[in-house]
């Protein structure tokens, strides 16, 4: 296999995408969003629980190519516990891992820990969209939107 | 003559590639293995030098100069109207509109024919079928107008139910609007039923002839349909030409287009006399290189025949669906009686964009998404399939390296 593909499709993106973690409603969220990437179809919604300003309890429901279902179950294990700040910064983090040129990107912010195994995505900017779906309906959920987000 | 009868030579799939520079190029390392000419087609080097000459060598306006390069350039371009009359089956030059596409060309008819006819309460018919390209245009003139869209349903195998078609067209039905060959699927419509359903009843019809253009020998004055619709990207041409076909008459009780040069006769700022058809539909300065290309296009599939192609490309699709049916969990979707060079199909477990980030690998260009036909997704409740579409240059061996390739996405994700 190629080196490239092999920093996209790394073992812990695969066991996530095979057993998602966190792949469940919960029922007496405070809040929710779906999220829509109209490029593939792909669907999920985001449901969260927030106690104060964080967040208690982070799931999801939808399904998707491997690259987006595997964000999304690791996301849910990187946000629980987390402030609605600290959410939003790793996001920011997230969102700059999958979008940078690793050649340029000078290594994964440590705060990222095991999502850094997403700087493979970087190399493969039409999944771009599958890695962030979920954090952008995290966003929209915390940001309490009325609307389904789309990736585009 | 049409191109079906022009046949000169014995189908040699080794020296249609050799036509074909891209196909010399390597992908991720390996040999192109080129399988989505139903999304866009590649290039043989005629068309390309053809382009190449025209800037090179006689580029000028058409329709307005009076010197020598500008009067080379418009017999061209001009020439070309009349190659594609004659792969069409069209009765007459005239009848041939140079748009920019598919799309083009049905909005055209949307603004002009359909604005004129379509009212409160009238329908638009088109199929389940369809590309977003033959919905969305439909849609918004029956907004406009308070018309409404009725959908003929599709079966379990993806062909339009004709007996449920025929019950939709009434008395209200303005127009019915279906694709010749399916983008998503690979059905072949039976098209010269449909038109005799609507004519019965006294319903024009559009036919989005993208697909169908590329693959399939053509007579529009048999088929008699009202439009036809064909995009140059799809049929081996540049991208941004295409043209409408439409019967002399239809076209000349239209209101013209877009306004501008070259569609008109004399302006005055009291009033502009319109161009006659097919000028009138034509506002502003051309894709000229493009269109002249196009010509050549036409020149190189009428000489190489479009029976011959309909034909490889048939064996190639019987070889394909045997190939990959024999793969555990692979799905196809759309298995019609009538096909073209179409193999949409999911893999259990494995989502397509998977299949097609791990199969580029393998130098395999396929589709993998809603192919710009969501409801036909929705039909048969997947959310995307991978599509593997065969054309003039693609061969057997194609079909292998696919089947490996899916052999190791099988392998990586199980």
């Amino acid at each position: 296999m190629s080196e490239d593909l092999r920093e996209l499709y790394q073992e812990v993106i695969l066991d996530h995408s095979k057993r998602p973690r966190n792949l469940r409603e919960i029922a007496d969220a405070s809040r929710h969003a779906e999220g829509f990437n109209p490029l593939c179809g792909d669907r999920a919604t985001v449901y969260l629980t927030l106690d104060g300003d964080v967040v208690k309890d982070v799931s999801f429901v939808g399904k998707g190519c491997s690259i987006s279902t595997a964000s999304a179950s690791m996301m849910t294990e990187a946000v629980k516990g987390k402030t609605r700040g600290e959410t939003e910064r790793l996001f920011e983090r997230f969102h700059a891992l999958v979008t940078t040129d690793p050649d340029k990107a000078g290594g994964a912010a440590p705060e990222l820990g095991k999502l850094a195994v997403f700087a493979g995505v970087a190399e493969f900017p039409a999944r771009v969209k599958c890695a962030s779906l979920a954090w952008h309906t995290l966003k929209a959920a915390l940001d309490g939107a009325q609307e389904p987000v789309k990736t585009e | 003559m049409s191109a079906s009868a022009a046949v000169t030579a014995p189908f040699d799939v080794r020296k249609v590639r050799a036509d074909f520079p891209i196909l010399k190029q390597l992908a991720r390392g390996k040999p192109l293995v080129y399988l989505d000419s139903a999304n866009t087609s590649q290039k043989p080097q005629r068309v390309i030098d053809t382009e190449r000459e025209v800037y090179e060598t006689y580029y000028a306006n058409v329709h307005r100069g009076v010197y020598e390069i500008s009067a080379k350039a418009e017999k061209a371009f001009e020439g070309a109207r009349v190659k594609l009359q004659g792969f069409l089956g069209a009765a007459e030059s005239r009848e041939i509109v140079f748009t920019r596409g598919t799309t083009e060309a049905i909005n055209l008819v949307a603004y002009t024919f359909g604005r004129k006819n379509v009212g409160a309460g009238d329908e638009v018919l088109i199929s389940g079928l369809e590309h977003h390209s033959n919905i969305v245009p439909w849609q918004m003139l029956c907004e406009e107008k308070g018309a409404s869209l009725r959908v003929a349903p599709i079966d379990d195998a993806g062909q339009i139910r004709l007996d449920e078609m025929e019950k939709l067209i009434g008395a209200r039905t303005k127009l019915v609007a279906v694709g010749h060959v399916s983008n998503a699927l690979g059905t072949v419509n039976p098209v010269r039923e449909i038109v005799k359903m609507a004519h019965a009843k006294g319903a024009p019809v559009l036919i989005d002839g993208a697909q169908a253009a590329p693959h399939l020998p053509l007579n529009l004055r048999e088929l008699d349909c009202d439009f036809y619709a064909i995009s140059g990207h799809k049929m081996f041409g540049p991208s941004g030409i295409g043209a409408l076909y439409g019967k002399a008459e239809r076209l000349e009780a239209m209101p013209p287009f877009m306004g501008g040069g070259d569609m008109i006769l004399s302006v005055t700022f009291e009033k502009t006399t319109y161009n006659k058809i097919p000028f009138k539909f034509e506002a502003g300065t051309p894709n000229i290189a493009g269109t002249i290309a196009l010509g050549a296009t036409v020149d190189y599939l009428t000489e190489i025949g479009m029976a011959n192609i309909a034909a490889h490309e048939h064996a190639l699709l019987e070889y394909a669906t045997a190939a990959l049916q024999s793969l555990p969990g692979l799905r196809i979707i759309g298995t019609a009686r009538e096909k073209a060079g179409v193999v949409s199909f999911v893999l259990d477990g494995i989502h397509p964009h998977d299949v097609g980030t791990v199969i580029d690998y393998e130098g395999v260009a396929i589709r993998t998404g809603h192919h710009c036909a969501q409801p036909v997704m929705e039909r048969f409740a997947v959310p995307a399939t991978c599509r593997a579409s065969f054309a003039l240059y693609n061969t057997t061996e194609d079909v292998d390296v696919l089947v490996r390739g899916l052999k190791k996405v099988q392998e990586m994700f199980k």
